[in-house]
């Protein structure tokens, strides 16, 4: 009896698949977008604040990569070339959206508490204020300037080091701390009139 | 050297924001004991700021429906393919109006039963279209550029 031994696929590089986009291979575009998409919609998220208005972005923004995958640098990260286009359809976005904030207000909050970190309070009353506290720095949250927002959502949910928020969004360490620090100050400004 | 106090500050900010993100290495650590034991305001922003982290740390992302994964490349190639699509047609239109207007251009200069003033009116009422047309384009194009409240949500 023949033994045959499948081995398995090797993982394709991000370069190999770029290349292979870039020479007409629509699937390798595809394998790129389905590493990333889940990245790219959590950072459309983190800027409009929809659901539906992050997925339209963020497909729209591969889109427009994949029109554009001949000027992909093989040698770079993709993400951070594709970054550029989607954060600039998001603050474009923003800027059209005429009742932003009013529609902001009609959904349902894009910030979950991880399940990881539920409390396990026996204090109802403790556990109240918990909560109380949690919804004023989501609100918060949804409500900062979007350049603080876009360091705070990059450093806090999808947890990047200072030097690759500084790389994807193309600034300075020292700038990514400051709207680092003024994002905080803000929702430290919200706790404390919740605990007032 | 004594630093300016808004150098002291900004310097004191970025210390604190390195030391609640895990990214202070042990020299910074001690500046910012050092800036922390002397100046009690410092000291209780430093509080506050833990408290923020602390409560930002345990929030996540609201997960999509899984469908939402499911069909979002498929979503993505039809979007491009969508655009190529619209942007023949869009070639496609330009070229037949170019056309069609260079033989309507065409038909009312060889038209020799239409009065001179007739041609004329139709040329300067084209010709004023087009202005108005060109002019309401750039105003919308410039504004949008030039807009120093862009970034301002109405």
């Amino acid at each position: 009896m023949e033994i045959v031994v499948r081995q398995q696929e090797p993982v394709a590089t991000e370069r190999d698949l770029i290349l292979r986009a870039q020479a007409g291979e629509s699937a390798a575009f595809g394998e790129l977008v389905q590493r990333y998409m889940r990245r790219a919609y959590f950072a459309a998220l983190g800027f409009v604040g929809s659901p539906e208005d992050a997925r339209d972005l963020s497909q729209d923004a591969f889109a427009r990569a994949y029109r554009a995958r001949q000027r992909i640098n093989p040698d770079m990260q993709f993400y951070t070339w594709f970054y550029q286009i989607l954060r600039r359809l998001c603050f474009n976005f923003i800027r059209d959206r005429k009742l932003h904030r009013d529609k902001l207000r009609e959904q349902k909050s894009w910030i979950v508490d991880d399940a990881a970190f539920r409390s396990h309070e026996h204090n109802p009353q403790r556990n109240i204020e918990r909560e109380q506290t949690r919804r004023r720095v989501r609100q918060a949250i949804e409500t900062l300037p979007e350049r603080e927002r876009e360091v705070l959502v990059l450093k806090e949910f999808e947890g990047l080091k200072y030097r690759e928020i500084a790389e994807v969004v193309g600034i300075p360490i020292g700038t990514v701390m400051s709207r680092l620090y003024s994002a905080r100050k803000h929702l430290a400004s919200a706790i404390e009139e919740t605990e007032s | 050297m004594s630093r300016h106090p808004e150098e002291h500050s900004e310097r004191a900010h970025a210390l604190m924001m390195a030391a609640l993100d895990g990214e202070l290495s042990s020299a910074e650590r001690t500046e910012l004991e050092g800036l922390l034991a002397v100046d009690e305001s410092l000291r209780n922003e430093w509080e506050r700021l833990k408290t923020v982290k602390e409560v930002t740390r345990t929030m996540t992302f609201r997960e999509p429906p899984e469908e939402v994964w499911e069909t979002y490349w498929v979503s993505v190639y039809n979007r491009a393919e969508r655009s190529l699509g619209w942007l023949f047609v869009s070639l496609g239109v330009i070229v037949v109006l170019g056309w069609a207007g260079w033989h309507a251009v065409d038909a009312i200069l060889t038209e020799t039963e239409l009065p001179p003033l007739v041609k004329i009116a139709i040329f300067v009422g084209v010709l004023g279209g087009g202005i108005l047309f060109f002019s309401v384009i750039r105003e919308k194009w410039f504004t949008r550029r030039r807009d120093a409240y862009k970034e301002i949500v109405r």
